[in-house]
């Protein structure tokens, strides 16, 4: 069953056509994978999909309803969430409250300015969970903007997750981090976004994390959809592997 | 999800809280133990401390600059000097509504504009807009006052006015600091817990990442408004409580060198710790008090000593005091372990 789908959509950046016709699906309950190099409108398609950008044209579906027009503050509520390429974390805030600020936000929490945060104990509770489930519990009570890239990789996916969508974007959640790091990220994002039933959109351009993580994979190039399919059918296309990989991949 | 249960490492606001009410009770017998003059001082720098927490909510918390808090400084003080002239009102409480109702009007009007900027376009917009109040009072003499301003008598607090023959300093000195500082207990209690609340939190949270407190949910200029509104009203009860002290109130107030005056004391006390803005207020009521005094050229005094504070102690008053007992601790700490050591080990 179709999460999301997307029909013809468009968007140009004055003359720059980054994104063009563009349909695309998400299954519920799939790791898809989004490959491309550099401009091939990934990034501008998450963040379409995400709200942050309105389309020149085209639909999108989530759930079978039109969220085209939405804004983001609606298709957060509707269940897309994302994580981002450059961590965006609230650095002077300790990991604790990075997190526990999405679930105040998820519970609508965020409006209440007569009772003290931290009486709010369930959520608290929870964050903490949250953050033990991402390895970061050591570190509750750092500030977000001191630890390492990779617990910040990690504590960007974390908040996201702690919105508890139904569609998480992870735009290159292992990029800036050193290769001895990747695979552990990978392994711990994978592992929870899969035991809690998240449908994940990884946009990766390390093409191992990409075949051994994934369960579909989409190859965009300049702004259009070149292929779809799984690991293996991808890894046997001529086309993706002489213009996106380079050559077949072993 | 596991069920293994993790450590919760959340701090206990009464904790917090334990230390605020020694300071009160020392702040409340003050007028006892200190000569009327030296109260009076400190109720002007109560006063401005309300103020200076008020614009702390924007600058500290929500990551805006705003140089136009003379604006609501001034429409609370106005408020209070057109209900004497206009409907003759004498209570202090009345004022105290009334300048509410004014600065939230103003406020509400000004912050629709302003908080769908950031950066230097707030801060310009939020200095135009008070310099358009400033010219109004400036221009329309015949209700304003003009230059000479509104006069304010001594108002009557809890239906209490002061006696005939009650000297007016002893009256400000110790019943009016006295009603002062518990508007300024409720005002600085009222901050605390909103800045500490989840909505404070999402405050903190747009400061530091505009982008990322969107894409959890948080509704960017609504929440920029509501911070504004507080901010203003904060400031609009401390232009109500300061006109009865000072008796007078002039276009002076809505002019942006006063909304430069609550920047100052902000960034002396610092804008990083809730108290710093209230250490501040009532660090710069005394120095530029002292300052008028001991020179011509206060203002030459007054700036130098900004530079040197941006420069040394960026973090303020407050905050170098925190770095300083986290030092001491440090010290204290190492000296123990040395001590415990040489006392085991023979």
């Amino acid at each position: 069953m179709n999460l999301l789908q997307t029909t013809k959509v468009t968007k140009h950046f004055g003359d720059f056509c980054a994104v063009q016709g563009v349909d695309f699906r998400v299954e519920e309950g799939e790791v898809l994978a989004l490959i491309g190099s550099n401009g091939a409108g990934k990034t501008t398609l998450v963040n379409l999909i995400s709200g942050l950008f309105r389309p020149d044209s085209g639909r999108i579906e989530f759930r079978g309803a039109d969220v085209t027009a939405q804004s983001v503050h609606d298709r957060i509520k509707a269940g897309i969430a994302r994580s981002f390429q450059l961590v965006n974390l609230f650095d002077q805030l300790t990991l604790l409250d990075n997190v526990a600020l999405s679930i105040f936000s998820r519970e609508g929490m965020t409006r209440r300015l007569h009772r003290l945060a931290d009486l709010h104990r369930p959520v608290w509770e929870e964050a903490a969970e949250v953050l033990r489930e991402f390895g970061l519990q050591g570190k509750a009570t750092e500030l977000a903007g001191g630890i390492s890239q990779g617990e910040r990789k990690l504590l960007d996916v974390a908040v996201a997750c702690a919105l508890k969508p139904r569609l998480l974007f992870l735009d290159e959640p292992t990029s800036g981090v050193s290769t001895r790091e990747k695979a552990p990220i990978m392994d711990c994002i994978t592992s929870i976004v899969r035991s809690q039933k998240i449908t994940a959109v990884i946009i990766e351009h390390d093409m191992d994390i990409v075949f051994k993580y994934s369960d579909r994979i989409v190859a965009m190039h300049q702004g259009t959809i070149l292929s779809d399919g799984t690991p293996d059918e991808i890894r046997r296309n001529e086309l993706v592997t002489t213009t996106l990989i380079g050559a077949p991949h072993a | 999800m596991s069920t293994a249960p993790t450590a919760l490492p959340v701090r206990s606001p009464l904790r917090t809280l334990a230390w605020a009410v020694p300071v009160i009770v020392v702040l409340a017998v003050l007028p006892h133990l200190i000569e009327p003059y030296h109260t009076i001082l400190l109720a002007y720098g109560l006063v401005m401390a309300i103020a200076a927490l008020g614009f702390n909510l924007l600058l500290g918390y929500t990551g805006l600059l705003s140089f136009g808090h003379a604006a609501y400084f001034g429409v609370g003080a106005y408020a209070v000097a057109f209900m004497v002239k206009y409907l003759h009102v004498q209570s202090m409480e009345l004022f105290i509504l009334g300048a509410i109702a004014a600065s939230l009007v103003v406020t509400i009007l000004f912050g629709w504009v302003c908080v769908r900027y950031t950066r230097i376009f707030f801060g310009i917009l939020t200095l135009a807009l008070s310099q358009v109040l400033w010219s109004l009072a400036f221009k329309f003499y015949w209700v304003t006052g003009g230059t000479d301003g509104l006069r304010v008598p001594t108002p009557s607090l809890m239906g209490v006015t002061s006696g005939a023959g009650e000297d007016k300093i002893e009256f400000l000195a110790h019943h009016y600091y006295t009603y002062v500082l518990v508007v300024f207990a409720a005002c600085a209690l009222l901050m605390w817990v909103i800045v500490n609340s989840p909505f404070g939190k999402a405050l903190q949270a747009i400061r530091d990442n505009e982008t990322r407190a969107e894409f959890i949910g948080i509704r960017i200029r609504r929440y920029r408004l509501v911070a504004f509104l507080v901010s203003g009203v904060f400031t609009g009860i401390a232009g109500a409580l300061w006109v009865p002290l000072n008796e007078l109130t002039t276009p002076e107030v809505l002019y942006w060198p006063f909304s430069g005056e609550i920047v100052f004391m902000t960034v002396l006390g610092g804008f990083r710790a809730f108290t710093g803005p209230i250490i501040g207020a009532v660090a710069f009521n005394y120095l530029k008090t002292y300052a008028v005094g001991f020179t011509v050229y206060w203002q030459f005094l007054l700036g130098t000593v900004l530079v040197i504070l941006v420069l040394a102690l960026p973090t303020g008053i407050a905050g170098a005091a925190a770095q300083v007992g986290a030092w001491a601790r440090k010290r204290v700490s190492l000296q123990l372990t040395a001590w415990t050591k040489k006392r085991l080990v023979p």
